[in-house]
Parts: C-alpha cells; sequence; structure tokens
C-alpha cells in the first residue's frame, strides 16, 4: 500500500502492532503478552510507547527498544519514541494466562505467581513441583538455577528425561 | 533510562560553580558507593565467564554479574544527574580514577577460589538486599525504582549463594576447609559497611536513603542462620577498617580498573 493512502496509526492500532513484537529471548510470547508495554500515547509528534525493562541487565532490552521502532515505522508512524520505565517494576505476574499457556506448549515451564516485592521471602531456595511442560509430570529437579537467559532457570523430567526451562518468577 | 529531572534549589544560582542550581554532591557520593560497588562486584565476578567449575555455575555467576552491571548502569546514571557535572553511565564507569571510586574494599580483592568468590557475594547479597529493600522508600523515585526493581534480583543471588556456602561448609573436608578460609580472610573487611560518615548522616536526614551504620542487625539476620547451617564461625572483630567507601582502595584495585578502562581509554567514544 502506499504510504499516502495509509489511515494514520491509531493508538489501538499502535497496539496491535506491538502485539506482533516478538521478544528476542523468548520468541512464542509478543512484547505486550510479556507485560513489559505499560503505555502507548499516539499524538501529533508520533508515537510513544513506555516499556519497562525485565531484568536490570538483560542484553534484549536495546533489541527490543529496536523491534518496536522498526515496527511501528513500518505499519505507518513517522516518529517513535520508547521511553523505559522502572516503577513499577515488572514482575512476571504481568505475564497473561492466556500467554503462560504459549509458554508451556513451546516447552518452558510458566512462573508461579510471585507476590508482592517488599513481601518476605525465603531466604533459601525451595523447589516447587513444577509441571513437566511436556508430559505433566511433577517429577521434575532443578538442574541449574541459572539458564540460557536472565529470567529462566534449567530444570529436567524425571519421568519423560526431557529437560526444561523454567520462567522465574521475578 | 528516563532522567529525573532535578528540582532547583533556591539561592542556587551564581555561585560560581560549574554544577547546576539541582545538584547535589552529598547524594551522588551515597548513590556511587552502591553504583561503584554494583559495577566492581560485576566486574569481577565476570572474570569467571568460562572459567567456574561447572557450566551451570559459570553461568550463575556471569548471569549474576549481567545484573550488577545493569544495576551499576542505572545507579551510575543517577550519581551523574545528582552530581551535576554532566557525567553520564560511561563517563563514570570509564574516565575515572582509582580514588574516585567508592566502592567498598571487599568486592575488589580478587576472587580466590570459587568458595571465596560465593562467599562474598552472598555475604554482599545479603547487604544489598537490607539495603535496596529501605531504599525501596526513598524519597528520591529514581532511586526508589532501581530499588524496588533490584532488590528482585538481589533475592535470587542471596538464594543461589547461601545455598552454595552450606553446602560448601556442610559439605566435604576440603569445601569445608577452603569456605572457612574464605570466611576469615573475608569476614574483616564487612567492619566497613557499617561505618557510617557524613554522606550517610546527610542521606538519612534528606530521606534518600539509610545510613549504613544502620543495617547491621537486618544483615546478620540474615547471615548468622547461614553461616550456622553450613558450620562455620565468623572470626572475632578487631579494629581493621577497609577504606574504599573513601577512595583509599587496596592495591588490587589498580588491575580491576586497567582492564575494565582498557578498551575506552585506547579508543574513546568505542562503541559495539
Amino acid at each position: 500500500m502506499s504510504e499516502l493512502l495509509a489511515a494514520p496509526l491509531t493508538r489501538d492500532g499502535a497496539w496491535t502492532v506491538l502485539e506482533s513484537v516478538l521478544d528476542p529471548e523468548v520468541p512464542v510470547l509478543s512484547v505486550v503478552e510479556l507485560g513489559i508495554v505499560r503505555d502507548v500515547q499516539v499524538g501529533d509528534d508520533g508515537v510513544h510507547v513506555t516499556v519497562t525493562p525485565t531484568y536490570s541487565g538483560c542484553p534484549a532490552t536495546e533489541t527490543i527498544r529496536a523491534s518496536i521502532v522498526d515496527a511501528l515505522r513500518a505499519a505507518g508512524a513517522d516518529n517513535v519514541a520508547v521511553h523505559m520505565q522502572l516503577a513499577p517494576a515488572w514482575t512476571t505476574d504481568w505475564i497473561a494466562p492466556a500467554a503462560a499457556e504459549k509458554l508451556r506448549r513451546y516447552g518452558i515451564a510458566p512462573p508461579h505467581l510471585a507476590g508482592s516485592p517488599l513481601a518476605a521471602q525465603p531466604l533459601r531456595f525451595h523447589p516447587r513441583a513444577l509441571h513437566c511442560p511436556r508430559c505433566d509430570s511433577t517429577h521434575t529437579e532443578q538442574l541449574s538455577a541459572f539458564g540460557s537467559t536472565a529470567c529462566k532457570a534449567l530444570y529436567r523430567c524425571l519421568t519423560c528425561r526431557e529437560p526444561f526451562d523454567y520462567f522465574k518468577p521475578i | 533510562m528516563d532522567l529525573t529531572t532535578p528540582v532547583a534549589s533556591s539561592g542556587g544560582a551564581g555561585t560560581g560553580s560549574t554544577t547546576h542550581p539541582g545538584a547535589d554532591p552529598q547524594a551522588a557520593a551515597y548513590v556511587l558507593r552502591i553504583a561503584d560497588a554494583c559495577l566492581i562486584h560485576g566486574q569481577r565476578l565476570a572474570e569467571w565467564c568460562g572459567h567456574a567449575p561447572v557450566l551451570e555455575e559459570d553461568i550463575a555467576l556471569t548471569n549474576i554479574a549481567l545484573d550488577h552491571i545493569g544495576q551499576a548502569r542505572m545507579a551510575l546514571t543517577l550519581a551523574g544527574e545528582l552530581e551535576g557535572r554532566g557525567r553520564d553511565e560511561d563517563a563514570l564507569a570509564y574516565q575515572r580514577l582509582e580514588h574516585d571510586f567508592r566502592n567498598v574494599t571487599m568486592l575488589e580483592l580478587p576472587n580466590g577460589d570459587f568458595a571465596r568468590t560465593l562467599l562474598r557475594c552472598f555475604l554482599w547479597s545479603a547487604f544489598m538486599n537490607v539495603l535496596w529493600a529501605a531504599l525501596a522508600e526513598s524519597r528520591n523515585a529514581q532511586l526508589a525504582a532501581i530499588a524496588a526493581k533490584s532488590l528482585k534480583e538481589a533475592r535470587y543471588h542471596l538464594r543461589h549463594t547461601a545455598d552454595w556456602v552450606v553446602r560448601l561448609g556442610d559439605g566435604t573436608d576440603e569445601s569445608h576447609r577452603r569456605i572457612g578460609r574464605a570466611l576469615g580472610e573475608l569476614w574483616p573487611y564487612t567492619a566497613e559497611w557499617f561505618d557510617a560518615d557524613a554522606v550517610d548522616a546527610a542521606a538519612a536526614a534528606s530521606g534518600l536513603g539509610p545510613s549504613w551504620g544502620r543495617l547491621a542487625p537486618a544483615w546478620q539476620a540474615l547471615v548468622t542462620p547461614v553461616l550456622q547451617e553450613a558450620g562455620l564461625v565468623p572470626p572475632a572483630d578487631t579494629p581493621f577498617r577497609s577504606t574504599g567507601k573513601r577512595g583509599v582502595h587496596s592495591e588490587h584495585m589498580g588491575l580491576v580498573l586497567a582492564e575494565m578502562q582498557a578498551l575506552p581509554r585506547a579508543f574513546p567514544g568505542a562503541v559495539w
């Protein structure tokens, strides 16, 4: 379609575009499903997207920023500004239930509820009865508290013997 | 990261200073201690990349390092704003000299073996859990936001390293010997953390953050049960005080900076 004929991008249209921008490290979830897009505004000066980072040192943050700009520009937005907002801090509780099911089908055990960030938390790790995303067995064990990306831990199913990632609750 | 617009203080203009009216050197000094601690600890932990005893711990130590460097970037940016001299995170990380760094001394010490690295990370993560939790209530909104986010990460670091302290302390004779030796070497460096000074007093008075001198009971409440479970007894307190917080560092600091700053000093403005 010619750019001259394209309708101006609306706020709803911008949200729809963002629903197609995938997280580079969990490419089954969009940045919207991941819960990191906090706000979208469309004004005379362009599209403003407010994003919150997942982990402080997450190397994907810059890639996500660039993907958002590219996708909105391709959809007709001339000016795109991505704002980083720290508070309230991102929590895996913002991952929608439907997205959690997508994670499971992709082979990643979705996070448990993280709860209030300032609430008392156990000092030591308490292994949870994780369901294997492949065979649903709860006979699983943690292999590594840290995984292939900042947001995951590595587990193994002792029933079907498959290793799998667990999305850490934070 | 969005910058918090500094509020111009009345009567701050016309002093002939090169800093802008919202500059707050005492607040900058307080935040710089936190930022430099994150940066130098992250740098030390990153040295383990490719060297840890097992792959899982290689990934763990570098993940923890990455969290620290992310926290350092945010805190350095804030320190630069509070300082008001136009220095960004890169200028503060790469263009300062040793005596301008304000990290506590323990974090610049060589890693030693795996037990010593894990124990140091445990002791410091416990401290940061207490400090970040208090800073989440900071009157500075940006610092409160950094703290609330970092607390979640520090909590995971604390759990992971606490598990290892128990595993090594309550493990084989050799693992017990090594982590016991590390505790004897590192423990004297914790005293510095709780020596409050004028920077702490200013932060406590302004609501920026707690005086570090008040954090000892909460820190001990996290550390003591784990050391006990690990069968480890810290050495008796001594008059020794390290002085990294004041910019007087050990002989190891220069080597950390030499490695960390070599590339940006050789190629100013270099980008990926």
